[in-house]
């Protein structure tokens, strides 16, 4: 049987994600695990995040995630979401600049207080409904149309300047790397759990995935 | 191109169905929360807010059991309130499949429970509900208050200044509801969430008032909010969300389709 491990390392609720993929795919099996084993026996695997950066990193390196998520995400499909896009990237300035796993080379910045469009304020978070324009072709943006809306909730993000893994773009302020992807690994900053037909979608391409 | 305006339809919820029923065109008095969320997701609501008005002890089971199902199988947003008074009443509807939280009166009667939360959970997931009620005068400069109680307890706190507190506690997110206008059906207190939205960097969500799609359109581009919260336009067969969201389109307000 086609399984799926949610890696749990105690942060956030990750109860949207594991019902999200048993929903496109009823034939998969979806553990929410912290089980080391388990995980290394998946099929394929998430990474979900939410909170702040520093907390998520410290938890991954005391539980040993950070050693487990470098060793799985080299030979099987994996997708990180969220903070669990962030935790990939190389560092990320929040909370006084915080080291992630370092599969990618970027680095995740803050929107700032003074973010404007065209003289107009924007609120941090970034929260809600924004469009995202496919980068590359991608196995995972099968079915879902160029520019389509996917849901974000986040104050900091990858940037898509010069980023030569970006999936998906998306503008807020600034033009930020909605999605990422290199090899077998994908990775959103939208919660693709939480995004209607859209995330569904994106979903089921995982499951389908063979990671090439 | 930018990030859509959202609609959010709210379901008030007691003891595990909505509230005087909701009719949709072709279901009658559809009260189970779970449906009537599933009906909002078909029709590309953007969120949903369940609030549990009764909130007792008795009853909170139940409302674990109904946002349970209810994440199972609506793949938007939520957002729950209603009774939020302990860590634990927030790790338990997150738990649930909760994607926010909605605090209310916790937080009159104890602000830094709102910073507990956030450094917690992560502040993108704590909503803080405002309950605000304008008290100055006829052609006074315009002042409101916090109010609690469902509007009858006055607070004495200034409505813009506690605003601006919640969100430096850690509030990623507030809903504002207009007292004075809640249930109305004349529009939202344009002024009030105007007044709020400048005040603060964190999303509005603009409640109270509303009884036809001008009143929603009239949120974002007159008072700023970046999300709308209806309940009976919604409820009743009066309008749907995509014809929400094709009026607020004419409007050119960003939306999702």
């Amino acid at each position: 049987m086609n399984t799926v491990a949610i890696i749990d390392y105690g942060m956030g609720n990750l109860h949207s994600a594991k019902k999200a993929v048993e929903h496109v795919a009823p034939n998969c099996s979806v553990l929410v695990t912290g089980d080391a084993a388990k995980i290394r026996e998946a099929d394929r695997v998430i990474l979900p995040g939410v909170g702040a950066i520093r907390d998520c990193m410290a938890e991954m390196h005391r539980l040993g995630v950070v050693e487990l998520v470098k060793e799985v995400s080299r030979d099987r499909p994996f997708l990180g979401i969220c903070v669990g896009m962030q935790a990939l990237m190389a560092r990320s300035e929040e909370n006084d600049g915080v080291e992630g796993i370092g599969l990618f080379p970027s680095e995740v910045r803050y929107f700032g207080d003074n973010l404007t469009e065209n003289g107009e304020r924007l609120k941090v978070p970034h929260m809600g409904w924004n469009e995202v324009w496919h980068s590359m072709d991608h196995p995972l943006w099968h079915n879902i149309p160029d520019g389509d809306r996917f849901y974000f909730v986040h104050s900091y993000y990858a940037e898509a300047a010069g980023n030569p893994d970006m999936a998906g773009r998306t503008h807020y302020g600034v033009d930020l790397a909605a999605a990422v992807a290199k090899d077998n690994i994908f990775a959103a900053q939208f919660h693709p759990e939480k995004s209607a037909r859209a995330g569904l979608q994106l979903l089921e391409n995982f499951t389908n995935w063979n990671g090439k | 191109m930018a990030l859509a305006k959202r609609i959010i339809p709210c379901l008030d919820v007691d003891k595990g169905r909505v509230v005087k029923g909701v009719n949709f065109v072709d279901i009658r008095d559809a009260g189970d929360p779970v449906e009537v969320a599933r009906r909002y997701n078909e029709q590309g609501a953007d969120e949903i807010t369940f609030l549990d008005i009764t909130a007792s002890h008795e009853s909170r089971d139940t409302t674990y059991e109904t946002v349970e199902r209810m994440a199972a199988e609506v793949f938007i947003p939520l957002t729950v309130g209603g009774g939020v008074r302990t860590v634990d009443d927030i790790r338990k509807l997150l738990n649930a499949g909760a994607d926010k939280v909605s605090i209310n009166t916790a937080a009159v009667f104890n602000p830094d429970f709102v910073k507990e939360a956030a450094e917690r959970f992560g502040r993108q997931c704590i909503v803080v509900a405002i309950d605000a009620k304008r008290v100055s005068g006829e052609g006074e400069e315009p002042r409101w208050e916090i109010f609690t109680h469902g509007g009858r307890k006055p607070t004495g706190l200034d409505a813009i200044e506690w605003a601006r507190k919640m969100v430096d506690l850690g509030a990623g997110e507030l809903l504002l509801t207009s007292m004075d206008r809640d249930g109305t059906k004349v529009g939202f207190d344009i002024e009030l969430t105007r007044a709020i939205s400048d005040a603060v960097s964190v999303p509005v969500i603009a409640s109270g008032g509303v009884g036809e799609l001008q009143h929603l359109a009239d949120g974002v581009t007159k008072g700023g909010a970046d999300a709308v919260l209806a309940a009976s336009i919604f409820h009743f067969g009066q309008h749907t969300i995509p014809e929400a969201k094709a009026f607020m389109k004419e409007q050119g307000i960003e939306v999702r389709d």
